[in-house]
């Protein structure tokens, strides 16, 4: 076994524009030959360019840049639901994304039917999530709220509800995709110490997040990512500084 | 140790399968039981959602059906008055597994559509999403079977011997092409989303070109032979037989098993081609 978790090697990630999704089948029968010539020759945007570099086990990788960088796309093709256009992404253990608001939650149902729904989705089975459903419900700190249907839920306690099933699976890496922003201050401070107890468990992380002086202090390494390049891969005062010089509020 | 997706390794062109995986920690078996795992709780969640706030709660699954056949009742039996003995009970016989067929591929345009932050973030084997809705479906027609057995009884029928193979082997054919079908329509809709509209259209067409409210001796002789190239006619056909003469034919069971597997064949080939694109799509 390496001890590298997660390994990108000269990974481009290419979304088209689609003739094909976008107008329905009458524009697509209507405007066949032009549609026949758009899928050879389509206009794409570049998401990813040619991006390389690893994470190690245990360690956590914060990930910034502004909007439109490549943040969510590289998070996708480590979760595994993107293929990158060109080269490989490589990956070592069990990963849960942490997911956006209520991502995989259905509203009508109770926030308990929730956890073994999610749980199992993530990759547990029924009786780990039975197992753990005490301890989710504790950390989530929801009270008689775990009864009532996700619905009545305000966004903060959607939240801690899907940070606290993400953290009893005992991943080997963790996607936190700029979540936490939602919940209050103390809820906040709660998962930053959760994610590291988990680093120091050996869990890796790649972390997404706007917050620089969160990205500051939890990671290992940080990666600046603009327009899809990676610009730049260090230590993380050094990194976030040069963000702010050169990127920040542009 | 949690399952579902370990080591994995993706490239570009040569394309991953989200099912295949890199070198496997966990045996297949424990991944197999973890499968089971996500489709009840898959299952478990239509089930919980259709119904949720409804005052009537699950007796929904009876009455709509039920309902539908009264409307379909009154319609021609009362008004068009077309003579037919045990109109009833022959109505209900074929209009059960027809609306589980349909309603199955109607909904499965939004089995991948309806689900799309999970497709954006969470690596599961997709196809169990349809796996699920149609299973979903088909729990609700296996719970309508008792209110055939109801209206048997009072037209002084009695259920046969041949209930023990054919209700689990039409269930299975019955399965396999809705299953097929939905797969088809839910991945197609993705890229098409006038696939809905279609869908729509063209399974109340496909509803009247079956015998499901007539029988098929109605159709004239030189028709006949779409019983065979209309696999829901076979099943309805068979459904029917089933609970009418208490009769199972091999033929019109092999036609639509047949038909089944191809379909199945044909969409999750589509499926396995397309899938890695989801997440790009919803």
């Amino acid at each position: 076994m390496s001890d590298i978790a997660v390994t990108f090697r000269d990974v481009t990630k290419q979304y088209r524009f689609g003739a094909v999704s976008s107008g329905g089948v009458k524009n697509f029968l209507l405007h066949l030959p032009t549609h026949l010539k758009g899928m050879f020759n389509r206009s794409s945007f570049r998401a990813l360019d040619s991006v390389s570099f690893e994470v190690k086990k245990g360690e956590c990788l914060g990930v910034i840049g502004n909007n439109g960088s490549g943040k969510s796309t590289t998070l996708g093709l480590i979760a595994g639901v993107l293929r990158p256009t060109r080269g490989t992404v490589d990956t070592d253990g069990q990963i849960a994304p942490l997911l956006e608001l209520g991502a995989g939650f259905h509203p009508e149902l109770s926030g308990r039917d929730n956890i073994i729904l999610n749980g199992v989705l993530l990759g547990m089975t029924l009786r780990q999530v039975r197992e753990k459903m005490d301890d989710i419900i504790a950390f989530s700190e929801l009270g008689e709220f775990i009864e009532h249907p996700i619905r009545v839920y305000s966004s903060g306690m959607v939240m801690r509800l899907g940070f606290a099933v993400a953290v009893h699976i005992d991943p080997d890496i963790l996607l936190v995709d700029e979540v936490l922003a939602v919940g209050d201050r103390e809820f906040q401070e709660k998962c930053l110490k959760r994610m590291e107890e988990f680093r120091s468990h050996g869990v890796t992380m790649v972390f997404v997040s706007h917050d620089l002086g969160e990205v500051e202090r939890i990671s290992d390494r940080v990666a600046l990512l603009n327009k899809g390049c990676l610009v730049e891969l260090g230590a993380p005062g050094e990194t976030v500084e040069h963000y702010r010089r050169h990127f920040h509020g542009i | 140790m949690p399952l579902g997706c370990q080591a994995t390794r993706q490239r570009g062109r040569c394309g991953p399968c989200l099912e295949r995986r890199g070198p496997m920690r966990v045996e297949s078996r424990k991944l197999l039981a973890y499968y089971g795992d996500l489709v009840r709780v898959l299952v478990a969640k239509e089930f919980k959602v259709r119904y949720k706030s409804t005052f009537l709660g699950y007796a929904w699954s009876i009455l709509h059906p039920l309902a539908f056949a009264g409307v379909f009742f009154i319609l021609f039996k009362i008004i068009v008055r077309l003579e037919m003995k045990h109109y009833a009970l022959f109505l209900i016989a074929g209009l059960f597994p027809w609306q589980c067929f349909q309603n199955s591929v109607n909904a499965s345009n939004n089995f991948f559509l309806g689900n799309n932050t999970l497709l954006k973030k969470v690596r599961f084997p997709r196809f169990f999403l349809v796996v699920a809705g149609v299973l979903n479906d088909l729990l609700h027609f296996v719970a309508t079977i008792p209110i055939v057995l109801l209206f048997m009884l009072i037209y002084g029928k009695y259920p046969s011997l041949a209930w023990i193979v054919g209700i689990p082997a039409l269930t299975i054919a019955l399965f396999l092409f809705t299953y097929g079908m939905s797969l088809l329509v839910a991945t197609t809709n993705l890229f098409f989303r006038d696939m809905e509209r279609l869908t729509f259209l063209f399974t109340m067409l496909w509803f009247y070109m079956t015998p499901v409210l007539f029988p098929l001796e109605m159709i004239p002789e030189r028709f006949r032979w779409m019983v065979y190239a209309n696999p829901m006619a076979a099943l309805i056909v068979s459904w029917r037989n089933l609970f009418l003469e208490g009769t199972f034919s091999p033929v019109l069971f092999a036609t639509a098993l047949g038909w089944g597997l191809v379909v199945c064949l044909v969409a999750q080939k589509l499926y396995s081609n397309l899938q890695w694109r989801f997440a790009e799509l919803v």
